[in-house]
């Protein structure tokens, strides 16, 4: 049946039927608004990348390759370098990962696996809530709650405990990067939680009744076989995760403490390159140094989309390495 | 499936029995307390945010506009209205074009261009926003030579797309193939089939797509600070600078006025209650249509 619907739908639109039947029908002009269309969002992908190329011209003819591994920022001096921004970008976004990989990975397991529905349902609705919640509102939350009733005084044990280690060196700020990594860590929380739980349900229960008549606890049966037949899926979902905390501004913005600070220090005040566009964008007076911070943006466009194809390769070939009859 | 277990198993061998009781139990009430762990800063948001933002929020605070700092009184009108007119231009933008690229990609998702739209809706759906909000800066705002309403809801449109459109494709692949064929059967032109048999039977899923969508751009402060860029007087005009939500949020927060603190959180209320509820009424849609899909 579904033969002869093709058949019919290929010959409708063949090259044998004359054009003016096609236009009659309106089939033809079907085809090119939808095609079009198509068109339109692949193209804007492209243009966003040529923009950001063509409007930062003056920068990258000025620094060259230089700019990404300079950490000068000067804007009287007229001298521009991302790396300081490059760097509090992935010190900010690792740290985030590191918090919340093995929560969001639990919060899975529990919801797709230990919890009766009557509680699981409930539970995950609210979890994925919290990806429903404004950036700002984490921002504002995070600036005048979360920093002096939590991160600040954590600061403080960290840096009286550990601070020998330049990672927890003195003296503590509220606002600074590890309350962004913390803000971000609950922010990206609900992406890696809810795709792990739909790749962990996924699962054919097969594998969970063989493991478990094996001998196995539930525990192992979750870590030895649940999760390493999940992998790629919960792979993904962990680098849709690290996407959102790369590029995220405003929340970012409102913690950090915007601050053009080297030391290694967790508990200073940094700067990522989103919330340094965010914050300079309005200042940046002449063309040099618009343009500096739009190829900051460039640099943000290009990370984001190489992510995006890392991700890709990676689940591919995850997918491709897991034996085919794991996969059932 | 065997390879998998067959590994496992000289590890299980090897541990004492007891200490992998501990373990599970101690791993598995881990996982409840990673849960618990989640919900604790959704919960507290919600509540300081409702707590902190009813203080001041009266009829007149959606009404007025906003205040100089120190004068009692004043509200978010300029930034109600700013924020409809970008959200309305965004989803204008967004709506059509989306609909009609998933009714391309669900039809022909092989084609180069099936596949590359593909490609570039996850591309889109991982831009950062603020990287929207350059490109709006670069394409209208830069020839221009003013911030405008316009170049705001340009950039929340391409923010929006990807949400769009991976719904309304999601959707359109649920739709039985029978009805598809039976409509072309009937002797019913392609885009007839897709006008009055596809988006109907999907309407619901197109329609959860678009309140995700604006619930999501409706809260984007990052974009606007160099389109949108903010206005303190009404203004309804697209082609002028209008204050939104979130961008005044954001403003009054890093501010150093106690007063616009306690405005931004009467404002964060209404932000949040506006985003939280049509999320929440996107959700329940699909739960009934899901619903109504398994009577089936």
């Amino acid at each position: 049946m579904a033969a002869i619907a093709r058949s019919k739908r290929t010959s409708g639109s063949s090259h044998s039927t004359p054009l003016t039947r096609r236009l009659a029908h309106g089939d033809l002009i079907f085809r090119v608004l939808t095609m079009l269309a198509a068109l339109i969002i692949f193209l804007t992908m492209v243009a966003i990348g040529l923009e950001l190329w063509q409007t930062s011209a003056l920068s990258r003819a000025k620094f060259g390759l230089e700019f990404l591994v300079s950490t000068n920022w000067d804007p009287v001096a007229q001298d521009f370098g991302a790396l300081t921004f490059l760097y509090g970008t992935l010190q900010t976004s690792a740290l985030a990962l590191l918090f919340a990989v093995p929560v969001g990975i639990g919060i899975a397991i529990f919801l797709a696996e230990l919890a009766p529905s009557w509680l699981s349902e409930p539970l995950g609705f609210l979890v994925e809530l919290l990806a429903a919640v404004p950036s700002v509102i984490f921002g504002l939350w995070g600036l005048f709650v979360f920093i002096p009733t939590v991160v600040k005084p954590a600061g403080q044990a960290l840096n009286s405990a550990l601070g020998f280690i330049p990672l927890f060196e003195g003296p503590v700020f509220g606002p600074s990067r590890l309350a962004a990594s913390v803000i971000l860590a609950i922010m990206i929380l609900p992406t890696i939680s809810a795709v792990s739980r739909d790749v962990l349900r996924a699962i054919p229960n097969a594998q969970r009744e063989a493991s478990l008549a094996l001998g196995s606890t539930r525990w192992e049966m979750i870590s030895q076989v649940l999760i390493p037949y999940g992998l790629s899926g919960i792979l993904g979902a962990v680098i849709l995760g690290l996407g959102r905390a790369l590029g995220e501004t405003i929340a970012v913005t409102m913690v950090i403490g915007n601050n053009l600070d080297l030391s290694a220090s967790l508990l200073h005040p940094g700067y990522t390159m989103a919330s340094l566009i965010a914050n300079e964008f309005a200042e940046a007076t002449y063309d040099l140094y618009l343009q500096a911070l739009i190829e900051i943006g460039l640099v943000l466009f290009v990370v984001s989309l190489l992510l995006n194809l890392i991700a890709r390769f990676l689940v591919y070939r995850v997918a491709r390495k897991t034996p085919t009859e794991a996969r059932v | 499936m065997n390879a998998v277990i067959a590994r496992a198993q000289p590890r299980l061998r090897a541990r004492s029995y007891r200490r992998r009781k501990i373990t599970n139990g101690v791993m598995l009430f881990l996982t409840g307390v990673a849960t618990i762990l989640a919900i604790i800063p959704l919960v507290w948001i919600i509540v300081y945010v409702a707590q902190e933002g009813i203080r001041f929020l009266t009829p007149s605070f959606f009404t007025e506009l906003p205040t100089p700092v120190g004068v009692p009184g004043g509200g978010i009108a300029n930034a109600l209205v700013g924020s409809a007119i970008t959200v309305g231009i965004g989803a204008l933008i967004a709506i059509p074009v989306s609909i009609i690229a998933a009714l391309y990609v669900s039809d022909n998702p092989n084609t180069p261009l099936g596949v590359g739209l593909r490609f570039a809706t996850d591309v889109l759906a991982g831009i950062p926003s603020i990287v929207m909000g350059l490109f709006a800066y670069t394409v209208i705002v830069l020839p221009q030579k003013h911030f405008s309403a316009l170049s705001g809801g340009f950039a929340l449109a391409i923010i929006m797309t990807p949400i769009v459109l991976r719904t309304t494709e999601e959707m359109l692949k649920l739709v039985p193939r029978n009805w598809r064929e039976g409509s072309l059967a009937l002797g019913a032109p392609e885009w007839k089939t897709a006008v009055q048999v596809l988006l109907p039977a999907t309407l619901s899923g197109v329609v959860t797509g678009i309140m995700l969508g604006i619930s999501r751009v409706a809260g984007e402060a990052a974009p606007m600070i160099f389109t949108a860029f903010g206005n303190p007087f009404y203004s309804t005009d697209a082609n002028q600078p209008v204050a939104t939500l979130p961008h005044t949020i954001f403003v009054y927060a890093i501010s150093p006025y106690k007063d616009l603190h306690d405005k931004a959180w009467t404002t964060a209320l209404v932000l949040i209650a506006l985003a939280l509820g049509l999320n929440i009424a996107a959700r329940g849609i699909t739960r009934w249509r899901t619903r109504k899909l398994g009577l089936r």
